[in-house]
């Protein structure tokens, strides 16, 4: 059937206006061509500002022995060896240009008493080296990088969701997408496209996520043809709030427990103590989310099925004082005085280290035309990401991607796709329009309830098995979702779009995360506790005719003089 | 609490020149905030009702509404701080283009006219900013782009073009308090932005979900200077010259 729909030519496509969106279009135009960035929510209202610790990049200006070998080190540690070694060498080398770029731009980080950018800790970083701006740094990030899209008259489509990457000859050459406020379909005709859409996180039923990380980008490069690896990887954070309903997911910054906040069940037994002598409460994230998500499985946990941080030990002084946001937050939200009573926490899914597969220096994926930066790509974090990591990441392979998409450009010629690719793809969209549809939001609610019940922080293969079964019967009930309206602003059809993407993002967590049967990092199998030497390796996904098909491939080896600065793998 | 009785502006321009106030029945749940019970009729009555959110953290500044008829962050609002009887309104000040949902690109134009961070040229690299310096500007770097500020104006509301509004006063003083920005912005929001026409009510910081001060700390602050630079030009600019040299370290 003929359509009607808007024909937009650019050199580059970015989807996404997060920070590695943005970063990547910046690139583009200084590269000289012309770029249009397009975004499901409004200009500046990304996920990446709600990112509050800071961005790590190894300054050194409070620890003089930091560098760029520490920080690779710690990367390729914490992301327990599966991490792309140069791409933990990139990002270690280039996160320090990117922060002072920020600051050319007009950002605004807190200082030292010498004027210089101050840094703090954080898990699992050797020295203090996290850059930035009270607890907003994500804000003070993209406010700066709105503006740079804006001055440099960055041509962007926001509310523009995007439903389909065109690929032709195998080449990625375009996308498909709908304004939402007017409900006109745009083609967007590029000799090269961004993935830049950010993380999945709100495929569990409680994250830290906002609205639009519903890996999108995962199901769009999955169908167009990309590979995707580490998909099993999914970091909990241990403490989101758990009550009220609106929060529930909300994140607790680790520094509450850092200014000395203790985890008690419901019973009073401060049990990190038995979990974790030594470190307690400052062990690594995953093995206090992991003995969170145990006390409140094992019956211990508090009325709203969390476990309590305890932190009015310090007095209503201190607490104001050094945890300024987290007292808001609670107030404003729970009304709870946290100067007077003990928090609700549990763990909240919080990042997806695995994604679309890229070349390090350039961010071209296994598809030709199609590039991918941020959250949505993978292998710079490995089995595990240390927090501020990917503020950096988002930076530094934004840009790259950005420059390595616009060389691409300039070489590449232009693509026309036939009208009959654009008209099926909104036959398609325009079939969920129907009166008799299954509700989007109840399939949705099925979906990311088994996802946190079955392939959460702590997994079996009876477990994961579970899910894939329902993962299977909704992919059956999805034939038949549907809602009533028209294409403007309907968030109903956007529910029906998304959880298509949704379907791809949790057969591949699950099913990768049945496949490896030993637990590293974020990945835990209970039936498989301990670390195994024959899974130094990635799991690659991609799409066949029968369905996904999953490879094992082995992690590619560092150079010899690179081994030094990261301890070696024991097992 | 019993069920809330919420009155939502539904509004389809496609299919009327008119909206209208419907009413639902939403169940109260502990602690609930007005965007779940707006999202509940949403996912289980109505998937058409067009909304804005995303954050669900007041970090956005997404799901600017009217509630009773006062601007504010739906995610923000608690039900029991209000009441159970509700009415939740699109932004009066801009376009509707379905029930919540308005147009508020507007203000990406304005944006643009005002001049970007210009950094003193020739400075050394790594920069050096003393702590004390970088408070100054915080405060209006804060601000997350609700509109509400611009929403409740009444310089606004009775779409005045003239006046850029009270955000984009705040995004003007956060450059001009910049240590190491150069400009000054306060004559070109007199002449461009409009600045005259604000006649310091203070609703704009009455509702401003990051208490920025906009009136007290950023408005009446640009509106002296800019009336300096008209009466005395040379002692403003000495006057600027020696607060520079002050915000500068060595
Ligand atoms: C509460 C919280 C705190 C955090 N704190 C930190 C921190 O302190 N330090 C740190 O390093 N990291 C932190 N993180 C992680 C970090 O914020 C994110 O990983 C990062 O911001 C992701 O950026 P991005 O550019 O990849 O994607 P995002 O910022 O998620 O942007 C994705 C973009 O893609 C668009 N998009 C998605 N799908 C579509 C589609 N179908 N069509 C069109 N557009 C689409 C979206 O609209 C959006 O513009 C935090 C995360 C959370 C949740
Ligand atoms: S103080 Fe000025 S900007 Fe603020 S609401 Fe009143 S007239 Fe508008
Ligand atoms: S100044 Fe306050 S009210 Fe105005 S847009 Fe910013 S945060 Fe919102
Ligand atoms: S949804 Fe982000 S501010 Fe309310």
């Amino acid at each position: 059937m003929e359509e009607t729909f808007k024909t937009v030519k650019t050199d580059v496509l970015v989807i996404g206006a997060g920070g590695a969106g943005m970063r990547a279009s910046i690139a583009v135009k200084e590269a000289g061509l012309d770029v249009v960035m397009v975004t499901k929510s409004l200009l500046g209202k990304a996920h990446t500002v709600m990112a509050e610790g800071g961005i790590a990049a190894a300054l050194g200006n409070v620890d003089p022995q930091d560098n760029w070998k520490v920080h690779y080190g710690d990367i390729i540690e914490e992301g327990v060896y599966i991490s792309n070694w140069r791409m933990a060498e990139i990002c270690a080398k280039e996160a320090p240009d990117r922060v002072f770029e920020l600051e050319s731009y007009g950002a605004l980080f807190d200082r030292t008493p010498d004027g210089r950018i101050l840094q703090r800790a954080f898990g699992a970083h050797t020295y203090r080296r996290l850059c930035h701006v009270g607890d907003r740094t994500g804000l003070e990030i993209i406010k700066t990088l709105e503006d740079q899209i804006l001055h440099r008259d960055v041509k962007f489509y926001d509310e523009m969701y995007i439903t389909k990457i065109v690929v032709k000859n195998g080449k990625a050459c375009g996308a498909i997408g709908i304004k939402m406020n007017t409900g006109e379909f745009h083609y967007f005709q590029a000799k090269s496209v961004i993935v830049a859409t950010g993380g999945c996180g709100r495929v569990y039923k409680v994250t830290s996520n906002s609205w639009e990380s519903t890996g999108d980008g995962l199901g769009l490069s999955y169908e167009a043809g990309a590979v995707l690896k580490d998909m099993e990887m999914i970091q909990f954070h241990p403490t989101g709030m758990v009550y009220p309903p609106g929060v529930k997911g909300l994140l607790i910054t680790e520094a509450v427990r850092g200014e000395g906040g203790i985890l008690l069940n419901s019973k009073g037994e401060r049990y990190m103590l038995r979990y974790s002598p030594q470190k307690k409460e400052l062990d690594a994230r995953d093995v206090v989310a992991r003995a969170n998500y145990r006390e409140i499985q094992e019956g211990r946990g508090t009325e709203h099925g969390g476990v309590y941080l305890d932190i009015t030990s310090k007095g209503a002084d201190y607490i104001k004082h050094k945890l300024p946001s987290m007292y808001m937050q609670f107030m404003e939200f729970a009304g709870v005085d946290i100067t007077k009573e003990k928090m609700e926490v549990a763990p909240t899914v919080h990042y997806q280290m695995g994604g679309i597969r890229v070349d390090p220096e350039t961010g071209h994926s296994s598809l030709e035309g199609l590039f991918a930066a941020g959250e949505v790509a993978s292998g710079l974090h490995g089995a595990n990401r240390l927090g501020g990591n990917s503020l950096a990441d988002i930076l530094v392979f934004g840009r790259r991607a950005g420059i390595g998409a616009a060389e691409y450009s300039k070489k590449a010629k232009d693509i026309d796709v036939d009208a009959k690719v654009i008209n099926e793809e909104i036959s398609r969209v325009k079939g969920f329009l129907r009166k008799d549809g299954k509700n989007p939001y109840e399939l949705i609610d099925r979906l990311t309830t088994a996802m946190s019940d079955h392939v959460g922080i702590v997994r079996t293969k009876e477990e994961i098995e579970k899910a894939i079964k329902i993962i299977n019967e909704l992919k059956e009930d999805y034939k038949n979702v549907g809602t009533l309206g028209s294409f403007k602003y309907n968030h109903g059809l956007l529910g029906c779009l998304e959880l298509g993407n949704m379907l791809i993002a949790t057969e591949a967590i699950s099913r990768a995360a049945l496949m490896r049967e030993e637990s590293r990092g974020a990945h835990t199998r209970v039936d498989f506790p301990k670390k195994d030497k024959k899974w130094l390796k990635n799991i690659e996904i991609k799409k066949a005719d029968s369905g996904m098909q999953f490879n094992v491939v082995p992690v590619e080896e560092m150079p010899e003089e690179y081994k030094q600065y990261a301890k070696p793998e024991e097992y | 609490m019993t069920d809330i009785n919420l009155k939502i502006y539904r509004f389809n321009p496609e299919e009327e020149s008119v909206g209208k106030f419907v009413e639902y029945k939403v169940p109260y749940v502990d602690g609930m905030v007005v965007l779940d019970a707006v999202r509940y009729v949403q996912e289980k009555i109505d998937p058409t009702l067009a909304i804005r959110w995303n954050c669900k953290a007041a970090k956005c500044g997404s799901c600017s509404a009217e509630i009773n008829n006062r601007p504010s962050l739906m995610c923000k609002t608690r039900v029991d701080s209000i009441g159970n009887n509700i009415s939740v309104a699109p932004m009066g000040a801009y376009p509707n283009i379905k029930d919540l949902v308005t147009d508020i690109s507007a203000n990406w134009s304005i944006l643009k006219k005002i001049p970007p961070f210009t950094p003193k040229p020739g400075m050394e690299k790594p920069w050096r900013i003393h702590p004390a310096d970088v408070e100054r500007s915080k405060e209006f770097k804060k601000c997350i782009e609700c509109f509400l500020c611009q929403d409740v104006c009444h310089v606004i509301r009775e779409h005045n073009t003239k006046y850029f509004g009270p955000r984009h006063m705040v995004k003007a003083a956060s450059m001009d308090m910049h240590p190491l920005d150069v400009l000054d912005r306060s004559e070109f929001l007199d002449n461009e932005g409009g600045i005259g026409f604000c006649n310091i009510t203070k609703c704009c910081q009455d509702v401003c979900p990051e208490h920025i001060h906009i009136t007290d700390n950023a408005i009446i602050q640009e509106k002296e200077r800019a009336a300096d630079l008209k009466y005395d030009p040379i002692a403003m600019i000495i006057k600027r010259r020696k607060s520079r040299k002050e915000k500068v370290v060595k």
